[in-house]
């Protein structure tokens, strides 16, 4: 049964996000297109590399390569002017131009050469690396899934990093100190009383302070998801989504 | 840096959950999850007591939502009735996001409250308690446009109240004709928001299931009570179609609230709740005419205990009538 409230309807429309790469990938201007691309590429690059070693079992020479490859070529050639938002998310569009991308160059028995004419870009390749070395995926994950599980984590890493920036330009590394002991530590007997402790702090501020740092992080995280979403709805589903909720 | 998967859902949640810290609320736990809000379950710390408290769910806050958002309390507020949960408090959370505090109701929804085996005549006497408090509504000018059992909720006493009114609608024929002096308040102007979307002709809102077929054509300006009614003939519909023994007279009453045409259906909530009040009396219902031989079935099943002592009596006489003649 259909027992979810729904507001639309054939006359609804959802507004493009302001702030969105994708759009912005699609200007006559090049310096905006430009930005708009890396944008793309920093929000992608590392879900990208280990979607291309799992499922298409590509060493990590031939990943790097490949990921360089994809980029270089969807800049050049316009990959994501033809993204459509009413049939598909834009990580789902991306993760399709992937496949093809590669499946392309496997059939042409092709292997991109680094340092030939494809543009490079500066991307940490051994952090992924290690990280695949130390992670293995989830067997029961699907390619599709674990490319959008990797996308998550990716996002999140991106956020709080942004947040430690942030936090160390505006004075507030004690706030940052608090979240990560608080928020990014495994330890699970981190409480709001041993970390005033630990910081000769008052209770009240330790509260006060991470609740700053959270809406900090909370706001970093959807701004970076409107960037790499075109519409209002994509975004909202995309938010739903990260934030692990379902309407 | 490496997000454990733990650490990445810990993030998540942190995320989603809202920031009470600007607020006399500490969070505790998510209630449920609507088209529009997320209701949390909260402690009022100033006056030491549990809340519900409605944040909206969409991080993008538009100005539209947060209208919508702010109208909906607005209306709850205004109807002062047992049926509806009431509001307590309205405001702004520091991500901009609006949140309305209310009571907190124990219970359990109307869909789990018949799962749980209730009988034909307990879910009859809750789904007219449920046409009462929409009756009211209706009486205040608002139409609630997405009633369904998961909106109705049986609290721990038996209680009925009528949840979620975020889509409820000020139907200017109804507004315009309240005597709002009887109900020692001024009318005033509706809390209307001229951007809600819900006021653009041809949306569609509320759900499919127990949506008239008016609603789900999005003809927004031909909704008016009438549309509840179709879908409280839905939700009884609903309550009784897992019952053996239903009478006609109960299907009758189900399917001229489910009536197409507007006109065929009952003209209002309270016109509904009356013919449920008749059935659970087993008197006539407005919805069936019943043949003679219905007439005296209702008439015994209504006066079981007097046809019981008159059989008793009369086959006493018999008996003595028998045994003195021998």
């Amino acid at each position: 049964m259909d027992r979810d409230t729904d507001i639309g309807g054939p006359l609804h429309k959802f507004p493009v996000t302001n702030h969105s790469a994708i759009i912005a990938a699609r200007s006559e201007d090049q310096l905006v297109r430009s930005r708009a691309f890396e944008t793309i590429l920093a929000g992608y690059w590392k879900p990208a590399y280990k979607y291309i070693r799992l499922k298409w079992q590509a060493d990590n020479e031939d990943a790097k390569d490949l990921t360089q490859g994809f980029f270089a070529t969807a800049f050049e050639k316009d990959y994501f002017a033809s993204f459509d938002p009413q049939k598909a998310s834009f990580q789902t569009f991306l993760r399709t131009c992937l496949d093809g991308f590669v499946a392309n160059e496997r059939k042409a028995g092709r292997r991109l050469k680094r340092g030939g004419d494809v543009h490079h870009y500066q991307l940490d390749f051994v952090s992924a690396e290690a990280e695949l070395a130390a992670h293995a995926a989830e067997s029961s994950l699907s390619p599709e899934e674990y490319f959008h599980r990797e996308w998550v984590r990716w996002m999140f890493t991106l956020a709080v990093e942004a947040l430690r920036r942030h936090c160390d330009e505006t004075g507030r590394t004690l706030h940052f100190q608090l979240f990560e002991r608080y928020d990014l530590h495994d330890d699970g007997n981190v409480s709001y009383a041993s970390l005033a402790k630990e910081f000769e702090l008052e209770p009240a501020t330790v509260n006060n302070y991470l609740a700053a740092a959270r809406r900090e992080f909370r706001k970093i995280v959807l701004e970076k998801l409107r960037e790499i979403t075109a519409t209002d709805e994509e975004f909202r589903t995309e938010a739903r989504s990260l934030l692990g909720v379902i309407l | 840096m490496w997000l454990s998967d733990n650490k990445l859902n810990h993030l998540r949640t942190i995320v989603g959950d809202p920031d009470f810290s600007s607020t006399k609320y500490t969070f505790i736990k998510e209630l449920a999850r609507g088209g529009m809000g997320t209701v949390y379950l909260a402690e009022d710390r100033e006056l030491n007591r549990l809340v519900a408290i409605k944040v909206l769910n969409t991080p993008e806050v538009t100005y539209d939502l947060r209208n919508r958002m702010i109208r909906e309390a607005q209306i709850i507020a205004r109807l002062e009735h047992p049926g509806i949960v009431p509001v307590h408090d309205v405001g702004t959370l520091p991500d901009g996001r609006v949140f309305y505090a209310m009571k907190f109701v124990r219970g359990s929804r109307l869909d789990e409250y018949a799962a749980q085996h209730a009988s034909l005549r307990d879910r009859l006497r809750k789904f007219q308690a449920a046409c009462d408090a929409v009756a009211f509504a209706h009486a205040h000018g608002v139409i609630h446009r997405d009633l369904k059992p998961q909106n109705i909720m049986i609290g721990s006493f038996g209680e009925v109240l009528v949840l979620d009114w975020g889509v409820a609608k000020i139907c200017d024929r109804l507004w315009s004709a309240v005597p709002w002096h009887r109900f020692g308040q001024s009318g005033g102007k509706p809390p209307h928001s001229k951007e809600a979307p819900d006021t653009i002709e041809g949306t569609v809102i509320g759900t499919r299931d127990y949506m008239s077929p008016e609603q789900a054509l999005g003809e927004i300006s031909q909704l008016d009570e009438r549309a509840d009614v179709y879908s409280l003939g839905a939700v009884l519909h609903f309550l009784l179609k897992d019952q053996p023994k239903v009478s006609k007279a109960a299907k009758a009453i189900c399917l001229k609230a489910t009536a197409s045409a507007k006109e065929d259906r009952y003209s209002s909530a309270s016109e509904l709740s009356a013919d449920i009040g008749r059935l659970l009396d087993a008197e006539p219902v407005s919805a069936y005419h019943e043949n003679a031989l219905e007439k005296v079935s209702r008439w015994i099943s209504k006066n079981r205990f007097l046809v019981l002592l008159v059989l008793a009596y009369l086959l006493m006489r018999i008996f003595f009538a028998f045994t003195s003649r021998r």
